[in-house]
Parts: C-alpha cells; sequence; structure tokens
C-alpha cells in the first residue's frame, strides 16, 4: 500500500482485493459483544469534514474506534476555516499536533492530493468534490462480491447525477478495473465529456441500460452542487430516469439495488424499490465500517520503500 | 536435517493429548464444558484433530473455533517498513462464557502470541478457564507462561527455527528444526 488512500486510480487490482478481503476479516469484529480490538491503540485520526456528511463521518468514527485508535473531528461549521483559514494552514496547524492518519472531506477536487504533499501523516480520501470517494466504491464492491461471490464479468448500471458523482467516478475506476462490465446512464446534460475514457458504456435509455442487470446503483441527484437547469422539473427526471418496480423487472431476477445515499425518494428512487426485497442499501452502510478499518489497519503499517 | 516428528508420531501425541485432556476434565460435567480454540494459521487443524481425537474415544462433540491474533500482536506497529501482515476471519461460533477453552497452537516459543490470544479470547467472554495445548515447545520463554499440555519438548537454540507441516495446510505431517 502506498503512504495515502487518494483514490481508487492508485490502487492495483491486487491491492483492492486485500482491501476487501481484510474487510471480510474485520466485519468480524463488529458481530463480536465487544466490538473493540487493540490495534491502532496510541494512533490519533482526524476526522477533518469541509462538507456535511452523516454516514462516511459516522462510519469512519465507528471504525477507528473500533480499532481502539484516538480520534477527533472537526466540522468546518465551528472550526476556525469561518475565520479565513485556508486548507493548507489547517492541515499544517493539524500536522503540528502529530496526527498519525487524517480523513479528509472537502468540496475541491484534489484537495486530498494537496494535503498528502504537505503532510507527513496518512491521509484517506472521505471524498473529495467531483474525483473520487474511494471508501464508497471499496465497500460497494465489499457489497457486491458479498451477493454475486465475483465481480467479474457482472453486469453494473449505474444511474442518475453522473457529472457531479465522486462515488461515480471512484465506481468507475474499480469495477472495470476488477472486470465487471459498467453501462452509465442519465440525461445527457448530466453526461461528463470522455466518460467512455474509464472504460464504461453509455445510455440515454435507463429501460436499455437496466435491461439484464447484475447490479444497479442509483446516484443522487446532487442539487447543491448544480448551478443551472440540467433538466427541466424532479418529476421529470424521475419519470424519466428514477428507479422503479417496473424498471427493476427488466433487470436479471437476482439483481440487488444500490444507493451511496443520501437517498432522494421519489427523485431517483422510489420508495417501493428503496425498501424493496432486492435493495441491499443498509448493508452497504453496514460494510462500510469494515471496510475503513480495513483501509485504516493497512495504511497504519509501514510502506515499501519508507 | 531429519523430521524430529513424523506423521505416526504426531498423530500418536495428538491422541496421547486427547486421553489427558479427558483425564484432567473428569469432573462431573467436565467433558461438556470444553471448547477447542485454534490459533491461525496451524492451532485450526490440530483443534480439529484433537476434536476427532476425543470424538472417537467418547463420543463427545467438542465445539471448536478458530482465532485470528493479528490484531492483538505488541509487534504490529512497531516496525515502520513492510507491509501490514494478513488478517485472517477469526470465527468462534459459540459462547465461551463459563467454558474451559483449550488454546491450541502449534509452536510455543517466547509466549507472545499466547499473551495475544489470550488478551483476543476474554474479549469474546468469560471462561470458566483457559487450558493451553503446543505440539511443540521449544523454550526461549520472554513471558510467563507455560504450557498445559505439550506434545513435545525440544531442546532449541536461538539460530533455529521450528517447522511444523500439516496435511491440511503443507500437504504432509512433519516437524523439522532447521538451522538459520
Amino acid at each position: 500500500m502506498k503512504k495515502d488512500l487518494l483514490g481508487i486510480g492508485d490502487l492495483t487490482r491486487d491491492e483492492i482485493y486485500l482491501i476487501l478481503d481484510t474487510a471480510e476479516a474485520m466485519r468480524e469484529i463488529g458481530q463480536r459483544p465487544i466490538k473493540k480490538v487493540p490495534t491502532l491503540r496510541g494512533k490519533t485520526v482526524v476526522n477533518l469534514f469541509y462538507e456535511p456528511s452523516t454516514r462516511t463521518r459516522t462510519s469512519f468514527e465507528i471504525a477507528e474506534k473500533r480499532l481502539s485508535a484516538d480520534t477527533l473531528n472537526i466540522a468546518v461549521a465551528t472550526s476556525s476555516v469561518l475565520k479565513g483559514e485556508t486548507l493548507a494552514d489547517t492541515a499544517m496547524n493539524i500536522e503540528a499536533m502529530a496526527p498519525d492518519v487524517i480523513v479528509l472531506r472537502h468540496a475541491s477536487s484534489g484537495a486530498c492530493h494537496l494535503l498528502s504533499r504537505i503532510c507527513r501523516s496518512r491521509v484517506i480520501n472521505a471524498g473529495d468534490g467531483m474525483h473520487e470517494h474511494p471508501t464508497q466504491a471499496l465497500l460497494d464492491a465489499f457489497t457486491i462480491r458479498e451477493h454475486k461471490k465475483r465481480i467479474e464479468g457482472l453486469k453494473v448500471t449505474i444511474v442518475g447525477d453522473l457529472l457531479h458523482s465522486r462515488v461515480l467516478r471512484s465506481n468507475a475506476l474499480l469495477l472495470t478495473r476488477l472486470g465487471a462490465d459498467v453501462c452509465v446512464c442519465g440525461p445527457s446534460t448530466l453526461v461528463p465529456i470522455g466518460i467512455e475514457r474509464f472504460g464504461v458504456r453509455v445510455s440515454t435509455s435507463v429501460d436499455e441500460a437496466v435491461d439484464e442487470a447484475d447490479v444497479v446503483m442509483m446516484l443522487r441527484i446532487q442539487q447543491e452542487r448544480m448551478q443551472g437547469a440540467f433538466f427541466p422539473s424532479l418529476r421529470e427526471y424521475f419519470n424519466t430516469f428514477g428507479m422503479t418496480t417496473a424498471r427493476v423487472a427488466r433487470a436479471k431476477p437476482d439483481v440487488i439495488i444500490m444507493h451511496p445515499g443520501p437517498m432522494n425518494r421519489g427523485v431517483e428512487i422510489s420508495s417501493e424499490v428503496a425498501d424493496g426485497p432486492y435493495s441491499v442499501i443498509l448493508e452497504q452502510v453496514a460494510n462500510g465500517v469494515a471496510v475503513r478499518m480495513a483501509v485504516l489497519y493497512l495504511l497504519a503499517g509501514g510502506v515499501e520503500g519508507d | 536435517m531429519p523430521a524430529v516428528l513424523d506423521a505416526v508420531r504426531i498423530n500418536r501425541t495428538l491422541t496421547r493429548i486427547a486421553h489427558e485432556i479427558l483425564e484432567r476434565n473428569a469432573a462431573p460435567g467436565g467433558v461438556d464444558e470444553l471448547a477447542l480454540v485454534g490459533i491461525r494459521t496451524r492451532g485450526v487443524p490440530i483443534a480439529r484433530r484433537l476434536a476427532k481425537a476425543i470424538h472417537d474415544i467418547n463420543g463427545h462433540e467438542i465445539p471448536t473455533g478458530a482465532l485470528d491474533i493479528t490484531l492483538y500482536r505488541d509487534d504490529l506497529m512497531r516496525h515502520a517498513v513492510g507491509p501490514q501482515p494478513v488478517i485472517r476471519r477469526t470465527e468462534i461460533p459459540f459462547s465461551i462464557d463459563d467454558k474451559r477453552i483449550l488454546l491450541v497452537d502449534d509452536v510455543l516459543y517466547t509466549g507472545r502470541t499466547i499473551r495475544a490470544a489470550l488478551d483476543a479470547l476474554i474479549d469474546f467472554g468469560r471462561p470458566k478457564s483457559i487450558q493451553l495445548i503446543v505440539l511443540v515447545d521449544r523454550g526461549h520463554r520472554e513471558l510467563p507462561i507455560k504450557a498445559d499440555y505439550v506434545g513435545k519438548n525440544l531442546p532449541t537454540s536461538l539460530s533455529q527455527s521450528v517447522q511444523v507441516r500439516l496435511q491440511e495446510i503443507d500437504g504432509r505431517d512433519e516437524v523439522e528444526i532447521q538451522e538459520s
């Protein structure tokens, strides 16, 4: 493993499998009466979140605590960032207190790479702008593998706001690297230019995209990142691209429906589907803890050539 | 170097230990409270063989689990170089509360693995007792730990290493001393 986890782009196929296999062992810890092992005792992990987050932040914090690390959370709303401190200054000040790992979420793509260059601490990307969200893609792969026993050769369809989605980028990189057949679908205004370079197929018809899919992954419409009108109305979006029971029926009978959360019910996914028998959305959340424990454990060790 | 123990002697040794276990836990209800926990990697097949040997003697099914102690190792974060050791699954599919746990490993050396295993076990509950079974005791303890059942005491020097090979993992049964 490298010093930091900045994106799926930096991981080899073997490293991805190592993380998934380690997560397999970590999951068992969450089922014990005492959900804690002493592995990262005396290590300090700083969770630095410049964007709102429930799932990812909680998941990282639980993962850190289960490994006995000392954790602290810096929510930007109550920090000196509001007084105008730059990311680099904040990072160097935190670094001066010698943490071992910094988990960063930031609205700007590449923020983690900046931190990685100026910090000795290990940096984990918990989502940077529209770039990557590697731990989400890893937990998605973990969930898929659990259900399908493999990733290679599966048809995975990703539907939604492709343009603003870091989850899409990380998943496209990871799933194609492991040999899945990835099809992406969304309104043409929300399809980023050059997306084919990820090795994915683009479809503008959700019915065609979902046809015979093994996995359907829905992406959130990220209204907070939208400056302009990308589609006429949320209702029209739902009618054209929303995941409904009728559309799920086109997929394979054992399809699983995924969503990285938070969901907009009635926009990208209907409640029947979100709460339905094919949905593994809450399993994704549960698996997130094990996957993040694996990443923390593997990064906290040595680095080859360090 | 010739093998110190071959397949026949390993088999005979484990049968002897199975008898010793039954003898020492002969108090009423004692056998019902027994459970075997093998330390990964080679403690696990030894634990399974002991369970089978006990079953062959008196028909009792002793619950058997597997423990990975990697996350409890005291040297885990000491080395700044090299990747982390691979973690495998811990599988203890029964409650260890009020059980007499028979902890099983292949080689007893510094005692640090056993220290880690004791910490790990205690995180699963409060057993009535923990007894230690090892196939080979090679000496050189660094912690105050002693085995309750020993297959073979093997005096070694620090420059030597003891290699236990088992059918289930290595394709054959033998114990060998190697000069390193």
